[in-house]
Order: C-alpha cells, then sequence, then structure tokens
C-alpha cells in the first residue's frame, strides 16, 4: 500500500560545465510512493522555485520508460535502484519514510555535464552517424515481403533494436565504455540480410569513432548488461567483437 | 478565398496522385545545391522528410528540440503502423484504407489526400523493412499483422509493443546517415521560436538555443513545420514534457490558418489519473484490446463497493460484468474507433458505474486471453506494456484487470495545408500531426505513423518541389536583413517581459489550471454554455499569468522555466481557439462531441448539410477575434453515412 513519506533529496548542482559542482541537500514531505521519481523532482523544483531558488535542471521528456533522455544516478545506480526501468518509470514506493537519496548526473568522459544533471551525449549520435543504418535512399525499395527472415532472426534483432540510448551503459562502466550500446546496434543489422552488406565496415567505423570520441574499453565487468533498462545483453558485445575482427581480418 | 484553393488535382481518385507525380515541376540536380530547406522536428515526419530531402540534394537545417533526434515523441507510439498490403488475404485494399480512414474521421477529411496517404502505406512498409527495422514475422518469415481500432482487416504491421521506436530509429538512421553525408545539417537542443516572412513568404526562423539562451536566425527557402501537436494544452496528456503547440502557433500568428483546431482526440485506453501532482498520463496502447475486454459491474454496488477497497474486481461474477462496448457494438465489440470508446467509459463512469479509487476508471481485462491463448503468449504479445502498467501501478495485469481511462492523446487539428502540404503562407509547409490534414475529426489508432511517414518520406520530397522550382533564381538571403533583426528583437522584449514579471507562482502552476478548464469544458463531452465559459476563464488566466509568473534564474543559460512560460503563453491562445471552433461547430463528429447534438442512443450525430467544412481560422491579433473561413469538403466520391458500428 503507497502511503505519504518524508526524505531528503541530496542532489549535484553544477552552474556551467566549467563550473565546480557541490551537493545541496534538500528536504520534502509528504511525497506520495504513488508518484514518480520525477514527480518527486518535480515538487522539489516548485518548492525551490517558491523558496526564491534556481530548480534543478534534469533532462526529461516522454516519462514512460522509451525516449531514453532521462539520466540521473540514484543512490549509486544508473535509473535508481529498480529493475528494467529507466529514471522516469522509477516510483517512489521504492524508498522509505526518513532516506536520503542521492542524485547525480551521468559521470563519464564521454558525456560532459552541461549544467546541474544534465548531460551532453551527442557522442551518441555521432556513432550512429558513424555508420549505424543500412545505406538505403528513400523509395526504390523491394516488396517487405521478398526477403523472408526467420523469426528467431527477427526477433533476436529486435531485441538489440530496443536500445534507447540512453548512456546507462557508459554511466556503469567502470572504463566509461561504450562498447553495449555500439555493439546493439552492430548486432540488429548484423542479424538481418538488409545490413548484411555493410556489416564489416559498419563494426570498424563505429568502433573507431567510438574510439575517437573518448570512451574507454571494454574488460568484460557486464555492470552494462546489469545496469541497461532494456536488457541488451552482453553477448551483442561478443557479436560486435566477431563482426570487427573478421573485418580486421579482412583488412 | 483564393488563399483556400485546396490544388486537389483533377481526374478519377485512384490517379490523382500519378497525375500528379507525372506533371508537377521538379528541380535539377543543380539547382538543389542552391536551395536550403529548414525542418523543424525529428519525428517520424520531420526526420524522414529531412534525410529524404538531404538525400535528394536539397540543403537541409533540421531543428530537434531534444538534445538527439531520437528522442523525437513519435517514439513512444507502441501499436503499430497501418498498410494495404492485404498479406493476411482477408480483403485489404488501398481503397478500403482510404474508406475506413475517412469513414473513422467521420467524413470531416479531405478525400484526396486520405486516398493518397492509402496508396503510398505500402512504399512505408518496404522502405522500413529495407532500413532494418525489425517488424514482427510469422514462422515462414514473412512479415505479421494485427487488427486495430476501426478495421475489419488486419493490416496493422507492429514491432512488439515499440513500433513507433523503431520506425523513428529508422528514419533516425536514414538522418543520421545523411548527416554524415553532410546533406543535413542538424542543430539539436533548439526550439524555434518564431518564423520570418519576407515579401510574404516563409523565409527563415528564429529559434533559440536551449543551452546558452541566445536567440539565433536561420534562413532558407522554404519552412517545413513537423513538430507535432497541441495536446498538452490539456496539461495532462500522453504527450511528452516538450512536446507543444508554439512552432504551429507562431506560423498562424504570421498568417497560416490554422484548421480544425477543436479535433482533439482522447484516447481511450491510459492509466488513469491517481493525484494533483501527476505530470503526464501513459498510454496504454490500443492493440490491448485485441485480447483484453472492457467492462464495468453490472450493479451499482458493487462499482461502490469497489471503489472503496471492499471487493476486488475478480469478486465480480462473470453475469454481473457489463461488456459494454461489445454490448452496444456486436460488430466491432472492444475494437470501436477510439472515439466511441473513449465516450462509452465516460459515460459508464458518469452513470456511477466507474472502478478505482476515483470511480474515474474501467477494466481491461486479460484472464479470457490468458485463458484461451495462454499466458506465454499474452506475454510475447503484451509483455512490455504489462510490465510498463506494474512499475506504475504495482498491480500485475496477469492476476488482476488493468485499469484504464480516456486521456488527450493526438491533435486531428492543426496548420491548413493544400494538397502540396502547403499552407497558406507560400513556402510554408507542415507534415505529420502539425498540419490538419487526413483524419478529419478523428484519428484510427495506428494511423499517425502512417501519416508522419507518408508525409516525410514519398509526400512532401514531391510536393515541396512544385514551389522550389520557381525559386531556383533567388539567392541565399543574410539574416542580417531587417525582417530577421525585427523578428529577434520583438522575442527579446517578450523574453525581457516574462522574466521581469518576479511574480508568485510557478509556470506549472498556471498550467494546471489551464488544464482543469480544458479537460472540464472542452474535454470529451462540449456544450456552448461551457466553451463560453472556457473562453473567459481562459482569458482571466492568462491575465494573471502574465502579471504573476515567478521565472528563476536568467535568460542567457539553459533555463527550464522561461522555456516552459513561452509555450505556455502559446497554449492560452491555442486553448481558447480549440474552444471557439468547437463552440462553432454545432454538431458532434469524432472526438468532437456537442453534447446538444447526438442521437437518441448517444451517438454522435452530424450535420453534413452546415457543416461539411474545414473550419480555418484567421489570426487577426491580439485583441481582435479570428475570422473562421470554410474548405468545403465535397465528397466526390464516397457517400456519407451514420457510422455504424454495431452491425
Amino acid at each position: 500500500m503507497d502511503i505519504d513519506i518524508n526524505i531528503k533529496v541530496k542532489v549535484w548542482r553544477q552552474k556551467g560545465p566549467k563550473e565546480k559542482g557541490r551537493f545541496e541537500t534538500y528536504g520534502l514531505k509528504n511525497i506520495s510512493q504513488g508518484s514518480s521519481f520525477l514527480e518527486m523532482m518535480d515538487i522539489l523544483n516548485e518548492q525551490l522555485i517558491n523558496e526564491g531558488k534556481e530548480p534543478v535542471v534534469f533532462d526529461h521528456d516522454c516519462r514512460e520508460g522509451i525516449c531514453g533522455i532521462c539520466s540521473l544516478y540514484i543512490d549509486g545506480y544508473p535509473h535508481g535502484p529498480d529493475e528494467d526501468i529507466t529514471t522516469c518509470q522509477l516510483h517512489m514506493r521504492k524508498f522509505n519514510e526518513g532516506d536520503t537519496i542521492t542524485v547525480e548526473p551521468w559521470r563519464s568522459a564521454g558525456f560532459p555535464i552541461i549544467k546541474d544533471l544534465m548531460v551532453d551525449r551527442t557522442s551518441f549520435d555521432k556513432i550512429i552517424q558513424a555508420g549505424g543504418y543500412v545505406s538505403v535512399n528513400t523509395g526504390g525499395a523491394p516488396d517487405a515481403n521478398s526477403i523472408p527472415i526467420p523469426r528467431h532472426d527477427a526477433e533476436a534483432a529486435m531485441d538489440s533494436a530496443a536500445c534507447i540510448g540512453c548512456g546507462a551503459c557508459v554511466a556503469a562502466c567502470k572504463n566509461g565504455s561504450a562498447m553495449l550500446f555500439v555493439a546493439a546496434k552492430v548486432t540488429q543489422l548484423a542479424l538481418l540480410p538488409q545490413g548484411r552488406a555493410e556489416a564489416k565496415k559498419r563494426a570498424k567505423s563505429m568502433v573507431a569513432k567510438m574510439d575517437e570520441l573518448g570512451f574507454g574499453n571494454c574488460t568484460n565487468t557486464g555492470a552494462c548488461e546489469v545496469e541497461c533498462p532494456k536488457n541488451i545483453a552482453i553477448t551483442d558485445i561478443a557479436r560486435l567483437n566477431y563482426e570487427f575482427l573478421n573485418a580486421k581480418i579482412r583488412d | 478565398m483564393n488563399k483556400l484553393d485546396p490544388k486537389i488535382p483533377a481526374g478519377p481518385l485512384a490517379e490523382k496522385w500519378s497525375n500528379y507525380k507525372s506533371n508537377q515541376k521538379l528541380v535539377n540536380p543543380a539547382n538543389k545545391r542552391r536551395l536550403d530547406i529548414i525542418v523543424v522536428g525529428t519525428g517520424l515526419a520531420g526526420a524522414s522528410a529531412a534525410a529524404s530531402l538531404g538525400e535528394m540534394g536539397f540543403q537541409v537545417h533540421n531543428f530537434c528540440i531534444q538534445d538527439s533526434p531520437r528522442r523525437a515523441h513519435s517514439i513512444a507510439a507502441q501499436g503499430g503502423i497501418n498498410a494495404a498490403k492485404n498479406y493476411q488475404n482477408d480483403g485489404d485494399s488501398v481503397y478500403r484504407l482510404f474508406y475506413d480512414t475517412i469513414k473513422g474521421g467521420d467524413y470531416r477529411a479531405r478525400e484526396a489526400n486520405v486516398y493518397r496517404l492509402a496508396e503510398v502505406s505500402n512504399n512505408i512498409i518496404d522502405q522500413c523493412v529495407a532500413q532494418g527495422v525489425p517488424f514482427a514475422r510469422e514462422y515462414g518469415g514473412l512479415l505479421d499483422n494485427r487488427s486495430f481500432g476501426g478495421a475489419q482487416v488486419s493490416r496493422t504491421f507492429y514491432a512488439r509493443g515499440q513500433t513507433g521506436q523503431q520506425l523513428l530509429l529508422g528514419a533516425y538512421s536514414a538522418l543520421s546517415r545523411a548527416i554524415n553525408k553532410k546533406q543535413v545539417t542538424l542543430h539539436a537542443r533548439y526550439e524555434m521560436v518564431d518564423l520570418v516572412l519576407i515579401d510574404g513568404r516563409a523565409r527563415g526562423i528564429i529559434a533559440r538555443n536551449l543551452i546558452t539562451g541566445k536567440l539565433e536566425r536561420f534562413a532558407a527557402h522554404a519552412v517545413v513545420i513537423a513538430t507535432g501537436g497541441y495536446g498538452n494544452t490539456f496539461f495532462l496528456s500522453t504527450m511528452a514534457m516538450t512536446s507543444n503547440g508554439s512552432a504551429a502557433w507562431h506560423c498562424y500568428k504570421k498568417g497560416a490558418m490554422f484548421g480544425n483546431p477543436g479535433m482533439t482526440q482522447i484516447h481511450p485506453t491510459c492509466i488513469p489519473v491517481h493525484g494533483e501532482f501527476q505530470s503526464k498520463l501513459t498510454l496504454m496502447s490500443e492493440s490491448l484490446r485485441n485480447d483484453g475486454r472492457i467492462w464495468v459491474p453490472k450493479k451499482k454496488e458493487d462499482a461502490a463497493a469497489i471503489r472503496e477497497g471492499k471487493l476486488r474486481p475478480t469478486d465480480i461474477k462473470e453475469e454481473d460484468r457489463d461488456y459494454y462496448l461489445e454490448r452496444r457494438y456486436p460488430a466491432f465489440g472492444n475494437l470501436v474507433p477510439r472515439d466511441v470508446a473513449s465516450r462509452a467509459a465516460k459515460e459508464r463512469c458518469d452513470a456511477g458505474f466507474g472502478v478505482g479509487t476515483t470511480g474515474l476508471a474501467v477494466y481491461l481485462d486479460f484472464a479470457d486471453a490468458i485463458e484461451r491463448l495462454g499466458k506465454d503468449v499474452v506475454e510475447a504479445r503484451y509483455g512490455n506494456l504489462f510490465q510498463m502498467y506494474e512499475k506504475i501501478i504495482d498491480h500485475n495485469p496477469y492476476e488482476t484487470p488493468m485499469m484504464i481511462y480516456p486521456a488527450v492523446h493526438y491533435t486531428m487539428g492543426g496548420i491548413w495545408v493544400d494538397y502540396d502540404l502547403m499552407s497558406t503562407i507560400p513556402g510554408l509547409f507542415a507534415i505529420g500531426e502539425a498540419n490538419f490534414s487526413d483524419h478529419g475529426a478523428n484519428r484510427l489508432g495506428a494511423s499517425a505513423l502512417m501519416q508522419g511517414l507518408a508525409d516525410g518520406y514519398f509526400v512532401l520530397p514531391y510536393t515541396i518541389q512544385n514551389y522550389l522550382a520557381d525559386q531556383i533564381n533567388i539567392p541565399r538571403f543574410s539574416t542580417d536583413r531587417p525582417e530577421f533583426e525585427k523578428a529577434e528583437k520583438d522575442l527579446n522584449d517578450r523574453i525581457h517581459k516574462l522574466m521581469n514579471i518576479k511574480g508568485e507562482h510557478s509556470v506549472d502552476y498556471f498550467h494546471k489550471k489551464l488544464g482543469h478548464i480544458m479537460w472540464d469544458n472542452v474535454g470529451m463531452g462540449r456544450e456552448a454554455k461551457g466553451l463560453k465559459k472556457a473562453i473567459e476563464e481562459i482569458a482571466v488566466l492568462k491575465k494573471e499569468f502574465w502579471s504573476n509568473v515567478r521565472i528563476p534564474g536568467v535568460a542567457t543559460t539553459t533555463n527550464q522555466e522561461l522555456e516552459k512560460a513561452l509555450r505556455l503563453a502559446d497554449y492560452f491562445e491555442i486553448g481558447q481557439l480549440i474552444a471557439r471552433d468547437a463552440l462553432n461547430r454545432e454538431e458532434s463528429c469524432g472526438g468532437h462531441f456537442r453534447l446538444e447534438h447526438q442521437t437518441e442512443e448517444g451517438e454522435a450525430l452530424r450535420h453534413d448539410e452546415e457543416f461539411s467544412y474545414v473550419a480555418c481560422w484567421e489570426y487577426k491579433g491580439e485583441e481582435a477575434a479570428p475570422v473562421m473561413h470554410k474548405e468545403p469538403l465535397d465528397y466526390e466520391f464516397i457517400v456519407r453515412e451514420q457510422r455504424n458500428y454495431k452491425s
């Protein structure tokens, strides 16, 4: 049964990319456990505005776990202490009376802080731009049923395609590696006949871009898989390695 | 009245689009390089248009309010996308998809546009499969389909409960490729804050950099608006937090007419409202109605006991349940169109049969489906939706029925466009949800994705050339021109004014109040008295906002409160226009239900003689009332009937 709780939130405040940041702690009273974590943040901001202070800046949009814009490192976990969800799907029933909740931005060399809890994830777009697509122009595509795709392959491709590009994998990784993100796209397209033609080129160019942008290496700790809100599997990284090595050997 | 010429090509319905394409003007490759196009928005319509236009050789500038084009709210569409492939051999055809869409829209859409939409629907599926969109497939490897509301065939293609996500990522991948090839320049975390006209033509925009707070100027030969709908006027909706109506509103204020603003869609299956602090409503896909059965208790005392927590839904015996959609609409049952399903839920709840703690909820029950198909099959079809529900409500839908209630979801109204998708301002185009054109008074499920991608991939790339072919001798414009200067100054004044009010209440305080006025008076059941009241109350609230809003911080940095305030300032005006349009339309049709105009059975009662037209509103200044012009909807090919989903 959901009840109202009194909590404290310890939030990272930082005025700009180059400024020094610090934690601020705020008290909140009578927060319904039925409200979402971001609604709690809304209430905090409303309180700050009413007190004449600046509200906390954080990224949020769809608030139903699919756009991937929300981030937040909550009590040491990307997307907070619940399984298979994004921050916007986290509810206050995961917290108890008297808790102090620590809220930080994603911390990684690949995601510089913009303000407070908002970070810059354009590096992910740049990786996709380097080759995360099938090179097909609009128009002239053959009939959709002209190439049958075994259901198993289509389902496996969908498992990888479910990535929302939130960056939790990078935030969770002690090396700040973007391997799971890259692997998900490489795997999706490698499993489908439409993506096979460019599979090798794609693996090479996306990995090269990832390295160029300052993401770390993968040491198979598996933290990314544990924290991924969409259950992207670490076996995708194995497939990325396979595609990448295969391509390199042929060079 | 020339301005409202829809420019529909002559000839038989099925040949209009082919004839158009055979005879339209084209722009040669060397000239394309000299022409710039601004596309605002990166959802299905915006991303597909930007990518396609870039591939063709135009210089495209694409603007995105989020940090990445992949976040646009098309991503949240769940159920599917319609196409007339007839892969299921159940009698589907282009004509049938066209007919269902016109009928679903309660005969208030334009025939020629809708036929073209149905015609290109098949190309969309081909295109998406070629991009690597992992649609659901049968064991033989061919594409699977599911059923959706308002149709008796299975024509909906889907990728689990994440079809919008997969289609958007497909369009995003095409866009990313075009960016890599330098065919498109992306401007992320920018919000369009004004449209700039030069000599009466759309020639650029002012956009606010959401990181630095700076106003920046961009010039082009044509401007394409793909910024979606204005449903967030209601505060609570299934829209994303940054989805807004402002870009379209700036166009309206610069002279683009606004078509059918009152046509808003209330989606029947959303998670019910549960408290004052709530920030948005979550949609549960219409696809759930394929297998879920909607009911409320037959007896008022049972409903009351459930509301008080004394009974559980599973305690109600089969004979004491009212499967009201199956009872009222035997032919379509739980798969009636959205407007019909929403009103039926409201009718039951208003009559005292609602459940949940508030009484504003009905059940969507999967017990029969689980018994018939097994839990595994139900999980494979709807697993992610069930998980989403459980995380929010903390109930397990495999064991107890879901609770749902209608919520604002989509706006059929939007910028008026002709067959070329061009507005009444030359050079200004509107695509996807931002225009008014294809869904009439009610959009069918799985048709928004279809329309967004149809406009972006297969319609605009042709029709925009018809305009640009005459522009090849126009050199690029300098953004130092006085038109840009003035637009930027006006905006700076507006921002300065807002920042200096330094009042007592937050932006959300006012937005929630606006939402209540809209939902109570301009929602599912509208009547003249309430609509007039809404217009007056909004005027008062708007005044209070402009004298008592508090925006902390400064305008020259990231300031999310200022962003919200600028959008809310427009929502007041949009809300008033929605109410004004609803007041003018003295009939019920689709999602627009006037209590004064209903049949004895409580169904929507159209008045075709008087209201077979698109209401096109023209802005006349801050203080003056807008003027309504009519675009008659003369049906050449279809006979209007009263919509019948009963037999």
